[in-house]
């Protein structure tokens, strides 16, 4: 099939609006991921969804309900283990080895076709049926929904803690909650770019955009802009040459990264280096512990 | 203000215990609209926590504590907070202006009605710290005096009727501390703001402060600074003699116990600094 014979399949218009759907979820996420420094956060929801629908698959139970549920519960665990946007490396660590390790024998317990752990492994965006996309549809409303009305207590809470306590905002709800919706978004892109990539969807954009701009809605919304093109762009150029989607996306976003990384604010912003290192130097002290005593 | 003679904060009988480890007791202590407290002490004596109980992020173990009138409500719009200094991260998508704003209404649940009435308010506090010119930077590239003054405008776009400052002044070169204390003067002369500033310097606020809490680790004292920071007080308050000297309008304290859990580490003691701990 030519490329334009291509573009009138149903298939294609199918993965193309659920390209839509996951990368529209996976900027928005991802900004605020980004923000929080949890990217290995994410990493491990991703992996250890894939855990879940492992044990999904050897049950004979659809593999993206595994995904859903198994990312939720580690969402909510890692939710309570990084109040404060603090990731607490070791730990997250830790169960991330311990679940691939169980996915891994789940794996070795199936008995099916391997295809189907493959999709999740890299993604299968072409293999999205009708009525998963309802569901990715369904599940994209609830996350975006959510994250219009915890906008501002999740802004505040993620670059001023402090501050956001002190105004009464619960840092534990705040986390859990944004780790829950990390977890639907990752069950979301793992079926367009897989399990190993999913962070090239929920980092990527964020990081590039954060780069760009120093407004935070702004920066939100051109996170989704990129994950948009992205996306689209990747299985468009999947249908050109026969490459892995996956692969297509993550060249786009990183290159966007890179660009940005070489253009953006930051660079421009170098000038000001000299001054960040010196208010970053520590504090200065000015008298000993426990005197009110004299300036040098 | 109506209510003038009422204490803006009224803590009778408090005591803080973290397990068996007790920070203060039987602490009593009212600050009056408009006035300027000063909170002293070393390290560890709870200096902090104090700020934690009046915010109603920590409980007392014993005693009452009311603000305003009421127990401590958490997030309250009438409690401001500038909180000890951080540089935050030079990639962060945050302006100054976003901090600020974030001090009226980040606080709150749901979608934001865009409004010029909270743009107005916003850019104003910004005009009175005097922060134009940098307001729309990011704030990862501003200096430690850049920042505090948009902590200040933050805490106070609230329009608080209290305000808690953690230390604002450390690590500011001079000039801006001073500033940075006109800044808060100035409020609490115009709106009857009262101030709870913890600090372990006391000379670089002494010109506007009222009274002085001092944090000792077994007692405490409340008073003026003529009153509190003398040899007397401080030998009774640390049960070791301790001189206080006052040398051109500064006040200076010799022989205070060092504090070994002192969270400045090392740094803290910056001996060079300080002629006066050679040898001690």
């Amino acid at each position: 099939m030519s490329f334009s014979e291509l573009l009138g399949q149903h298939f294609i218009h199918t993965a193309l609006l659920a390209g839509v759907v996951i990368a529209v979820v996976s900027g928005a996420v991802g900004f605020f991921v980004v923000v929080r420094g949890m990217s290995f956060a994410v990493h491990a929801v991703s992996e250890l969804g894939f855990t879940g629908a492992a044990a999904a698959l050897v049950l004979g139970a659809n593999p993206i309900t595994g995904l859903l549920v198994g990312s939720l519960a580690v969402g909510a665990i890692l939710g309570v283990l990084t109040v404060g946007g603090r990731e607490r490396d070791a730990a997250i660590g830790s169960f991330l080895a311990f679940g691939l390790g169980v996915g891994v024998f789940l794996l070795s317990m199936y008995k099916g076709y391997a295809t189907q752990a493959t999709s999740l492994l890299f993604g299968s965006i072409v293999g999205v049926s009708d009525a998963q996309l309802e569901l990715l549809v369904i599940v994209a409303i609830v996350v975006l929904v959510s994250l219009c009305l915890m906008y501002r207590p999740l802004l505040f809470a993620s670059v001023d803690p402090e501050g956001a306590e002190a105004r009464g905002v619960s840092l534990r709800l705040v986390s859990v909650l944004l780790l829950l919706l990390v977890a639907l978004t990752t069950a979301e892109a793992i079926q367009v770019v897989g399990v190993l990539l999913v962070l090239t969807l929920v980092i990527t954009p964020a990081a590039a955009a954060t780069r760009l701009t120093a407004r935070p809605a702004l920066a939100l919304l051109m996170s989704i802009g990129i994950a948009l093109i992205a996306t689209e762009g990747g299985i468009l150029l999947s249908l050109l040459k026969p490459y892995p989607t996956s692969s297509f996306i993550s060249g786009i976003s990183f290159t966007i990264y890179v660009a940005a990384r070489i253009g953006g604010r930051a660079s421009g912003g170098r000038r000001w280096g000299k001054s960040v290192r010196a208010s970053r130097s520590g504090v200065r002290p000015r008298c000993n512990e426990g005197f009110p005593s004299a300036n040098a | 203000m109506t209510n003038d003679s009422r204490s803006v904060v009224e803590i009778r009988g408090g005591s803080l215990r973290y397990g068996d480890r007790t920070l203060w007791e039987t602490l009593d202590l009212s600050v009056a609209p408009g006035e300027f407290l000063a909170v002293l002490g070393p390290n560890g004596v709870g200096k902090t926590s104090l700020l934690r109980v009046l915010l109603g992020l920590t409980k007392l173990s014993e005693g009452v504590v009311e603000v305003l009138g009421q127990p401590p409500r958490r997030g309250s719009s009438a409690v401001g907070y500038i909180p000890q200094q951080r540089a935050f991260d030079s990639g962060l998508p945050l302006r100054g202006r976003d901090l600020v704003a974030l001090g009226l209404d980040g606080h709150r649940w749901g979608l934001r009605r865009a409004s010029s009435v909270r743009r107005s308010l916003v850019g104003s506090m910004i005009t009175t710290v005097r922060a134009e010119s940098y307001a729309d930077k990011p704030l990862g590239l501003l200096s430690g005096g850049e920042r505090q003054r948009l902590r200040v405008a933050q805490a106070l776009v609230s329009d608080p009727a209290i305000l808690l400052c953690d230390e604002p002044l450390l690590s500011l070169d001079l000039g801006y501390q001073r500033a940075i204390v006109t800044l808060l003067d100035t409020r609490r002369a115009d709106r009857r703001t009262g101030v709870i500033f913890v600090t372990h310097e006391i000379n670089p606020i002494l010109p506007v402060v009222d009274r002085v809490l001092y944090l000792a680790p077994d007692s405490w004292a409340v008073g003026t600074p003529d009153r509190v920071l003398t040899t007397e007080t401080l030998s009774r308050l640390y049960g070791t003699p301790v001189d206080v000297l006052r040398v051109r309008g500064r006040i200076i304290v010799v022989g205070a116990p060092d504090e070994p859990d002192s969270a400045l580490g090392s740094a803290g003691h910056a001996h060079e600094h300080d002629p006066f701990r050679t040898g001690s």
